[in-house]
């Protein structure tokens, strides 16, 4: 019931996903320009934007306090953090400790904080709008997620992450599958929710007054901006990460499946985000917390599913 | 009716005497308006104000209404010096008119219940300096309340224009919309032609109904003077152009709309399809905006049959894939919640504006130029008119899909009509005119309207003793429609403003002039 311990290989997965994670976007377009009929950006065409981000000048507007050049660096580093208790590759994190799961949500709560902080710090009445924005959907977002926490806490009877994701699988016996498809369910929205995707933010939009996460960053330029995206990207490869060690089981043939099926599904989930942001239309604000509200509640009755079946 | 003496009464397209136009004592002239709009259901088509020839300081007042069901125009005319009670006060369809008229003459409008001028133009006396955009908006007083300016400078490539929404939280309580940065002085340009220039000026007050604008004005002229008569063959063409206009812009506006909510699919073939149109016109007359192919007195090309073998295919496998997309788009749950019920705006309050074109008829207003003053190719091909009642985005959406399936029937009609046309009926439509001749019929006045994409483009000259234009009066569909938006705005998502924007889709260049 639990991953393998080998340091070494870790911390190879830790560092291919700092490498791989803004592959993520480029696979997502690469989808989404298939289904426009399109040829689309390159597959790294992210990796060549970020590269040329970093390589410019940074403008800060003369109104703000330090907070805006501080976020970015913050946000970037308590995403880095967060990262390092995953179990990447299906082996177990070196760093992980009992309650690490609280530590790793927190990080990613301080992060977006920054965000939000540095979006009001501007003054510009889109930043704000799209801040408040945020603070409203991330407060849902984050109910759903420690609701799925409390499912894999009574699964493992552990708050460690790497025990946490261990616990189960889409086939684990004696836990019912529709409450882990549930589950599962419920995170994939919480992916799509925290990383500003379709249905519920739209991040190529150019229109002001209907963004989020868009509107906190219009006053970035340069290296920060780039650490933006990157940031993002993260974030991202982290939440799929996520997803994907929920539904593997422990152990995945050898070492070097499991590292390719890890990577794979990974890859695969991108790719859902695409095919989700293709074939549907954003939801209007109003709508969001319906959809959030209703992730809780398949992942409540997944819960009890547990305690009662 | 009882307007019958009131009122000079012409066709689409037509002009008088200015002797022969009734000029009324103001009280009745404007107790007259207001029942006529206020109770008949007439539109106000057209409404300004021109210096009096014979007294300096004196001003004409002249209301071209639209009388619908009667497919006439009904003109009436006014001295006024100095001041006026605003028509305004009792009829909220002169709104914009007068606040025009202000800003125009200097004339006030007593009791009008906002008089602020509309494009900021500079003021004749120079004293201060007027910047569009510079102004005290309307702002509520609340710890609770915010305010989001939106504009000039936008995030796309569109036009300029201010947008200033109070707002409370997400809700919009209300939205002033500051627009004058597209002014070019068009109106006035036109004062002393027709000459070379002026079919250029038409083709340039709102691009994408360069097509529209320019057969209103040769329409016009041709009212004017015989030089400027169109053959059928050439009014056919026009007719063609027209739709290809029409169907390039719904097809655009509709893809559009589908980005706004990131429906993707949609939004990708339309934004394709629409280049499509436009490449039919290019293959009509080398621009694909139509511009320099309506001239005043016909066409500049003619189109063999091989051509219009080639349009006929090209239209059908065209139309096919936007049905296409569209049929997609209007399946698409997720799609048709964004829109339903999102910016709607009332059948009473659209009314009450004077709200013109698709947006009019998206909120159940039976209009529709083609139909109810029907003129050149739509006269013996009537188009059905697409009439929505709900009054939000996904009606007004409707109407475009509807009358793209209208508007490519109207084109598969109409090609097979011009192929069969003989080669003298051809010829016919070839204008001479590419420098305007002789002067036009003095001391008139005429009035052409079109129904452009938009919806109703309405023109009004008026030639002084020598045939020159002494007037010259646009006023294009977003004159009528920019308050609409305005209104659907009203307690409405600031979010969904785009979508809002979009809908109405109103050109601010045609707005300023």
């Amino acid at each position: 019931m639990m991953y393998k311990v080998n340091h070494g290989g870790w911390l190879v997965m830790f560092l291919a996903s700092l490498l791989l994670a803004p592959l993520l976007y480029g696979i997502i377009n690469k989808v989404k320009a298939f289904f426009a009929g399109r040829r689309g950006p390159r597959l790294l065409q992210v990796y060549y934007d970020i590269i040329k981000l970093s390589r410019k000048a940074g403008i800060f507007s003369r109104t703000t306090s330090g907070v805006l050049q501080l976020a970015p660096i913050v946000s970037l580093v308590a995403v880095l953090m967060a990262m390092l208790f995953i179990p990447a590759g299906l082996f177990r994190s070196p760093l992980a400790f009992a309650g690490d799961v609280i530590f790793f949500c927190y990080l990613l709560g301080l992060s977006r904080m920054l965000t939000i902080l540095a979006a009001m710090d501007t003054g510009s009445s889109f930043a704000g709008m799209g801040s408040s924005r945020e603070a409203h959907f991330s407060m849902l977002a984050e109910a759903v997620l420690f609701a799925i926490i409390i499912f894999l806490a009574i699964v493992a009877r552990s708050i460690c992450l790497s025990n946490l994701l261990s616990a189960l699988s889409l086939v684990t016996p004696g836990i019912s599958s529709p409450a882990i498809l549930l589950v599962a369910g419920a995170f994939f929205v919480v992916i799509l929710l925290e990383n500003c995707r379709l249905p519920f933010d739209d991040p190529e939009t150019h229109l002001e007054l209907t963004m989020i996460h868009e509107a906190m960053i219009l006053d970035y330029a340069g290296p920060e901006l780039g650490m933006i995206h990157y940031t993002a990207s993260l974030k991202l490869w982290s939440f799929c990460s996520l997803l994907a060690l929920l539904i593997l089981p422990e152990r995945v043939g050898g070492t070097l499946t499991g590292v390719l099926v890890y990577l794979t599904l990974i890859m695969a989930f991108a790719a859902a985000i695409g095919v989700v942001e293709s074939i549907m239309a954003r939801y209007r604000f109003l709508k969001v917390p319906h959809l959030v509200i209703g992730s809780l509640a398949a992942v409540l009755t997944a819960v009890s599913l547990l305690i009662f079946f | 009716m009882t307007m019958n003496t009131s009122f000079l009464s012409l066709p689409n397209g037509a002009a008088a005497p200015i002797a022969d136009l009734p000029v009324l004592p103001f009280e009745e002239f404007r107790t007259q308006l207001i029942h006529a709009v206020g109770k008949d259901g007439l539109r106000v088509s057209s409404f300004f104000a021109i210096p009096a020839l014979d007294r300096p300081g004196d001003f004409e007042l002249i209301a071209v209404l639209a009388d619908d069901n009667a497919h006439l125009l009904r003109l009436a005319a006014s001295r006024i010096a100095n001041s006026y009670p605003a028509l305004s006060a009792d009829c909220p369809a002169f709104h914009w008119f007068e606040r025009e008229i202000t800003e125009n003459t200097g004339l006030v409008c007593e009791n009008h219940p906002w008089p602020k001028p509309i494009r900021f133009i500079r003021p004749k006396s120079g004293a201060n300096e007027v910047l569009p955009g510079v102004t005290d908006y309307l702002q509520i007083e609340d710890e609770a309340a915010h305010e989001v300016a939106v504009g000039p400078v936008h995030a796309g490539v569109i036009e300029p224009g201010h947008f200033r929404f109070q707002c409370l939280g997400e809700e919009v309580i209300f939205l002033e919309i500051s627009l004058g940065y597209q002014h070019r002085g068009i109106e006035k340009m036109l004062v002393g032609g027709p000459d070379v220039r002026s079919a250029h000026f038409m083709e340039c007050v709102a691009g994408d109904s360069s097509i529209a604008s320019a057969w209103c004005y040769s329409r016009l002229l041709a009212a004017l003077s015989p030089t400027y008569q169109a053959s059928p063959a050439a009014e056919l063409w026009r007719g063609i152009a027209l739709e290809f206009e029409r169907s390039a812009n719904h097809t655009g506006d509709l893809g559009a709309l589908a980005g706004d909510v990131a429906f993707l699919p949609t939004q990708s073939y339309c934004g394709r399809l629409r280049g499509e149109y436009l490449n039919m016109t290019a293959a009509l007359c080398g621009n694909r905006f139509g511009r320099g192919y309506v001239l005043p007195g016909g066409l500049r090309y003619l189109a063999d049959s091989k051509k219009i073998a080639e349009l006929q295919s090209w239209r059908k496998r065209t139309y096919a894939e936007v049905r296409n997309a569209l049929d997609l788009f209007f399946n698409t749950p997720s799609v048709l919640d964004r829109f339903e019920a999102t910016g709607v705006l009332t059948p009473a309050d659209a009314a009450a504006v004077g709200i013109v074109g698709i947006a009019g008829r998206a909120s159940g207003l039976n209009n529709d130029i083609r139909v109810s003053h029907p003129y050149g190719p739509y006269a013996d091909r009537p188009l059905p008119v697409c009439v929505e009642g709900s009054g939000d985005a996904l009606a007004r959406a409707k109407v475009r899909s509807r009358e793209l399936d209208a508007s490519n029937q109207w084109l598969d009609e109409a090609l097979a009509a011009a192929d069969a046309l003989s080669a003298d009926e051809q010829m016919s439509a070839l204008s001479s005119q590419h420098a305007p001749a002789e002067s036009l019929a003095p001391s008139m006045i005429a009035v052409s309207l079109q129904e452009t994409w938009r919806g109703e483009l309405c023109h009004v000259a008026l030639t002084d003793s020598h045939g020159r234009f002494r007037h010259y009066k646009i006023v294009d569909p977003s004159f009528h429609n920019w308050y609409g938006l305005a209104l659907a705005l009203r307690g409405e998502q600031i979010s969904h403003f785009p979508i809002c924007n979009k809908s109405f889709n109103l050109s601010y260049c045609g707005h300023d002039l």
